[in-house]
This record gives C-alpha cells, sequence and structure tokens, in this order.
C-alpha cells in the first residue's frame, strides 16, 4: 500500500513539475506472449540490436532486463524511453514441463527456481513504470487471472495500458475476443514477429505516453 | 478425492492482507480447493502470486486462480454507485474466487459467466472435467 502510494506520489510530483527525463515503458504479460519478440522488434528498428533471446519454451526471460535511451518517432514528434522488458507472471512453475521440453532434471529445477525469482521481479517492478504495454497471445483465451491481475494491478496504480493482441499472422489469432475481455482499454493487433501493424502500434505508444 | 473449502467472507473481513493470503495458501497446500466468497483486492491477488512464488518447489508447482465477478459489468450508473456504497460497508463480498493447486487443478477457463474446471487425479492422473 505504502509503496502504490509512493509510485503514484512519485508520477505526480513528475508531472507537476516536468521533472521527468525518461519514461520508463514496462512491457508485461503472462509467458510466451511474445515480450520478448516485441521488444527485440522495437530495439532493432530504434537501436539496430537486440534486448534478448526469444524461445519457444516458457520462461526464457528470467530477469528484468532494462534498455535505455530509446527514442521513436512518428511524423515531427519523438518519444524517448527506458524499455523495461520483464518475465512473464505466472501462477504455477513446474519443472517437469521444462524437461518435457528436452531439459535434464537438475538444469530444469534451476530454470524454475530462476523463473520464480523472475516473477517476482515483475511484481516488485510495477511500482516504477509509467506507461505499460500489455502483450497478450491472441491465439489463446484472454480470460486468464494472470492477465486480469496485471491490468487490475495497473490500474489501480493510476498506470497508462496499452494491449497489445500479439501474433495476429497465426490462424487461430482473435483480437476480438481480447477486445471483449478488457473493453475498457486501447487493444492493438500485431505480429512482432513479422512487425505487422508496428506503426500503429508506435503511434499508440505516442498517444499512450500523451506525447 | 478432491477437497473443496468454502471461506466465506466474513471469515478473512477482519484479517490484514498477509493473513487472508496466508490462510488460503495453508488451504491450498494442503490440496485443498479453495471457493472463498467475494475477492481478494487487485495488490492482494499480485501479492498471492508472489507469496506461490516464494513457496514454489518439487511438491508445489504453484496454483490456479479464477473470479467470477460480474456484479460491475454492464450496469447502470446508479447500480454501479449502489454497489460502490456496499463495498465500502460490508468490503468486497460479492463474486467467488476460486483456488487450487496446480498439481490437482490443471487449468480453469472462464468465460465471464461460467468457469470449467479442468482438474487430475493425483493417484490416477485421470483427467476429469
Amino acid at each position: 500500500m505504502i509503496k502504490k502510494f509512493r509510485g503514484m506520489w512519485k508520477r505526480f510530483l513528475n508531472n507537476l513539475f516536468g521533472k521527468k527525463k525518461q519514461i520508463k515503458l514496462g512491457l508485461y504479460g503472462p509467458p510466451n506472449g511474445g515480450k520478448t519478440t516485441l521488444a527485440n522488434k522495437i530495439c532493432v528498428d530504434w537501436l539496430g540490436e537486440e534486448m534478448g533471446s526469444v524461445s519457444n519454451i516458457p520462461h526464457e526471460t528470467r530477469e528484468v532486463q532494462v534498455k535505455e535511451q530509446i527514442k521513436i518517432k512518428s511524423g515531427n514528434k519523438e518519444l524517448a524511453f527506458n524499455l523495461v522488458h520483464t518475465p512473464g507472471i505466472a501462477t504455477k512453475i513446474d519443472y517437469e514441463e521444462f524437461m518435457k521440453e528436452g531439459m535434464k532434471e537438475k538444469e530444469a529445477k534451476i530454470r524454475a527456481k530462476e523463473a520464480t525469482k523472475g516473477v517476482i521481479d515483475s511484481i516488485k517492478w510495477l511500482d516504477d513504470m509509467d506507461t505499460v504495454v500489455v502483450v497478450i497471445d491472441s491465439t489463446i483465451d484472454p480470460y486468464s487471472q494472470v492477465n486480469i491481475t496485471i491490468i487490475g494491478n495497473l490500474e489501480a496504480r493510476k498506470i497508462p495500458v496499452l494491449i497489445v493482441a500479439n501474433k495476429v499472422d497465426l490462424k487461430k489469432s482473435n483480437i476480438k475476443k481480447v477486445q471483449a475481455a478488457f473493453p475498457q482499454y486501447k487493444v492493438i493487433g500485431i505480429s512482432a514477429k513479422f512487425g505487422k501493424n508496428i506503426d500503429q502500434f508506435y503511434k499508440e505508444l505516442f498517444k499512450l505516453t500523451n506525447q | 478425492m478432491l477437497t473443496l473449502q468454502f471461506i466465506p467472507y466474513h471469515e478473512i473481513q477482519d484479517l490484514d492482507s498477509s493473513k487472508r493470503i496466508q490462510k488460503i495458501m495453508k488451504a491450498v497446500k494442503m490440496n485443498k480447493i479453495v471457493l472463498m466468497e467475494g475477492r481478494l483486492k487487485t495488490h492482494e491477488e499480485a501479492q498471492l502470486i508472489r507469496k506461490t512464488m516464494e513457496e514454489i518447489s518439487d511438491e508445489f508447482k504453484g496454483i490456479e486462480l479464477s473470479v467470477i465477478d460480474n456484479s460491475s459489468k454492464d450496469v447502470k450508473f446508479i447500480r454501479k454507485l449502489k454497489d460502490i456504497f456496499v463495498n465500502m460497508l460490508l468490503g468486497e463480498r460479492h463474486g467467488l474466487t476460486i483456488i487450487g493447486p496446480a498439481k490437482i487443478v490443471k487449468e480453469i477457463k472462464q468465460d465471464p459467466d461460467k468457469i470449467q474446471l479442468l482438474t487430475e487425479d493425483i493417484k490416477s492422473s485421470k483427467k476429469r472435467n
């Protein structure tokens, strides 16, 4: 509660005195939604280098990663931010699931341990965000409690949210279902992998940050 | 055999956040599926996920969590106002929260109006719906 209040107070002061130099833009969501692919797309587009490695095995990102000083442009506008790429938030982590992907027991257990720490860190970082993009896999059911909890916590902290329905290149993608699940938020369908609708995504970032 | 534990709102209304979470975790770690009247506050839900992650071990794989709460959807402004007022007086007692251990509850499918629990028997590992 105190942390939440401190975060809101910090944002209020920053807005009041215009001291905000760099916006912290967080990428949040459940594992395997495509956060890393989107982070890489942003970094390649504007910095010319990738941010992290992508994998089909869940919890590939197990540490919070920050890329500073990303500047994106749209027309004559420029938006500068620090990109905070967070590990996927989950309510369960089973090392045996990693073993099914071909990992040895020891390696799977280490990955599970690191993944639990990653989830804890992602939740801790919520208080430091100025703006958040929630990345959801549009091919799966959006009515998950993880999605609802993440968005509910951002709403409680008065942090602006953009929902990205990722993987629209896949047949099973259903943006309408994501929109129906979160009708009070702007939902934009993209394919981070193939760059589909990515220009629209950048435009929405400007709107989200009031730039 | 599945054990369901019902937690009525009056059992948690006077508890602080950490005690509420402790109570839920204790039941879930005993392989019970908790049906809680009302819902946790949003920061408590995040805290529950954090606590779950801290407790994960070879035996305890985490939780499945779902909330049914349609009280504020598609209702008129006056009704919403009434709900807010009632919540202030009586607490967040509308809705139902379901929390189960991940090794028993494989998945909770949630549509706005219905919930499906896909469970797995520990002994037989036979899926049921």
